[in-house]
């Protein structure tokens, strides 16, 4: 049973990381109708920066906020310099876009800083948290916390404030948008910016625990296709639930399954995409709208 | 019939258009349409499916690509970007609605007052379009997309109410709607113009109804005016009798 309890919490710790990278993908989905390939990538690469920052004799938290400030700005000029000349172009070649994206950031980040594994530093204690027989380690319930406090804000921002509504309605109904006033197309570069930063975020938290080289984020990336198509691609809530449900099933599975350890996990998110597919297409929180004519 | 170029008003026109050309793709819709809005007034354009009233809107509010002039309040709008133009205080409720269907009524009215700096008076406007259209404020948490199709059209124009316009550009009110919800919503507008100031540019199929709300009317065909007048004497006119008024 303790076992169970450490296998769900460290599912939760990762789950919150798909979570937040899945959360990207659906916010950019939603708004462009696009698959952002280079998500991954570009969180892999502002986890970089922030390794530099950290090697320059920042303090971790000063270093994790100017990573999440430079993310976002990275993430908004990216929107502008690369996406926007395509923005109407077919939605294959905005997608080879994005996969371009990724190439380029990969290889650049492989050049500047090699493609050997580095140990990136977790801001939480080393030493394991122990409640009655359960343990725990500090940096799986650190990294939850964080996700649960950015995925707090995300909402808050969402729902109560006007900005947010006009990011909401932008995504929704462009043309709508612009005869309100909204400037649809600075909608969706904050979009990026915004989807640029949780994942800069995600990156930070799985750095830790995968340590960081060029293509850590290929797997999580995968974990987040498969939380997203869990929750729905067309669903925030989703996407977050999905991504906790696939952190939790991959460590169990993992655990419990002696065939699959931890070689195969991957696998689990793949069959946890191919089921939804076959028998949800839409996801567990995938909208079907109602609507009255 | 006097020339459709000319102003029939003393006043200043709130809007005017000189010789306006607009095109989707290589296809031109408008071939030189000349018209204005006087200020207070409600203003009509009528015409068949495809005469080009939808576009002349859309070209009002540089949702096309155009050429020629367009002015309102005197300067040139035409060649600026659809969210300058609004924020300029010209309202646009757009032909099938416009609503953001996932979002609440209160949300929909919300980005309504979205370009306005002053946020204050948000509660006010709430307040004034809830008196013209009651049956919203019932209905102000409900997902716009679960509303009646006429109760979609009064949130569309009360959507326009909420920047505080000083025109406002109806795209077919009446479409697929009850004659009874239609006079309804035409007694809101008149309203609205009357108690508000708000001038009205309207567009119409339905002839008989929008002839009785306007003061001024413009006749278009294919792409260009081929007549206009004081609401009253076009009601009057033959021609527009048997085609457009149907006795």
């Amino acid at each position: 049973m303790d076992i169970f309890i450490q296998q769900v919490v460290s599912g939760l710790a990762t789950g919150g990381i798909y979570a937040s990278l899945a959360l990207a993908l659906v916010m950019i989905y939603q708004a462009t109708d696009v698959v952002n390939f280079a998500q991954g990538s570009m969180a892999m690469f502002s986890t970089y920066l922030a390794w530099s920052m950290l090697q320059a004799g920042l303090s971790y938290w000063v270093a994790f906020f100017a990573t999440v400030i430079i993310a976002f700005v990275g993430g908004v000029a990216i929107e502008r310099v690369i996406i926007r000349p395509v923005e109407n172009a077919p939605i294959l070649a905005i997608v080879i876009v994005t996969l371009g994206l990724l190439v380029i950031l990969t290889s650049v980040a492989g050049w500047f800083y090699s493609y050997i594994q580095k140990p990136f530093p977790s801001p939480f204690p080393s030493k394991p948290i122990r409640i009655g027989t359960v343990v725990f380690g500090a940096h799986d319930l650190g990294a939850i916390g964080v996700t649960l406090v950015i995925l707090l804000l995300l909402f808050l921002f969402f729902r109560y404030t006007t900005l947010g509504l006009a990011m909401r309605a932008a995504a929704q109904n462009p043309v709508s948008s612009r005869l309100c006033g909204i400037r649809v197309s600075w909608m969706l570069g904050l979009g990026w910016g915004l989807a640029a930063t949780f994942g800069a975020v995600a990156g930070l938290m799985i750095a830790p625990v995968v340590f960081l080289d060029p293509n850590m984020m290929g797997g999580i990336q995968i974990y987040a296709f498969a939380a997203a198509t869990v929750g729905g691609f067309t669903s925030p809530l989703g996407a977050v639930v999905g991504g906790f449900l696939v952190g939790i099933t991959e460590n169990l599975v993992g655990t419990y399954v002696s065939v699959i350890g931890t070689e195969l996990k991957l696998t689990v998110a793949l069959a946890m995409i191919i089921i939804v597919l076959l028998v949800r297409p839409s996801g567990l929180f995938g909208r079907t709208t109602v609507r009255r004519v | 019939m006097p020339d459709p170029a000319e102003t029939p008003s003393k006043r200043p026109a709130l809007l005017e258009a000189q010789a306006l050309e607009a095109q989707y793709g290589w296809t031109r819709v408008l071939h030189g349409v000349h018209f204005a809005v006087e200020a207070g007034g409600i203003t009509t354009i009528l015409g068949a499916n495809g005469a080009g009233k939808t576009t002349t809107l859309r070209a009002v509010c540089g949702m096309v690509k155009t050429r020629g002039e367009i002015r309102f309040e005197g300067r040139r709008i035409d060649g600026r970007a659809t969210e300058d133009i609004v924020r300029l205080g010209i309202a646009h409720s757009p032909e099938g609605r416009g609503t953001f269907v996932d979002l609440s009524v209160e949300e929909n009215l919300r980005l309504g007052a979205y370009a306005r700096r002053d946020r204050a008076g948000l509660a006010e406007d709430y307040a004034r379009v809830y008196r013209y259209f009651p049956v919203l404020e019932q209905r102000h948490r409900q997902q716009a997309g679960t509303l009646s199709g006429g109760e979609q059209q009064m949130l569309a124009v009360a959507r326009a109410l909420m920047s505080r316009p000083r025109l406002l550009l109806l795209d077919e009110p009446s479409l697929g709607l009850a004659p009874l919800v239609v006079r309804e919503i035409f007694r809101i507008v008149r309203a609205v113009n009357r108690e508000q100031g708000v001038s009205v540019l309207l567009v119409e199929q339905n002839a008989s109804i929008a002839l009785d709300l306007a003061d001024h009317a413009y006749l278009l065909e294919t792409g260009r005016v081929v007549m206009s007048g004081p609401a009253d004497e076009l009601k009057k006119d033959d021609a527009i009798r048997r085609s457009y008024l149907g006795y």
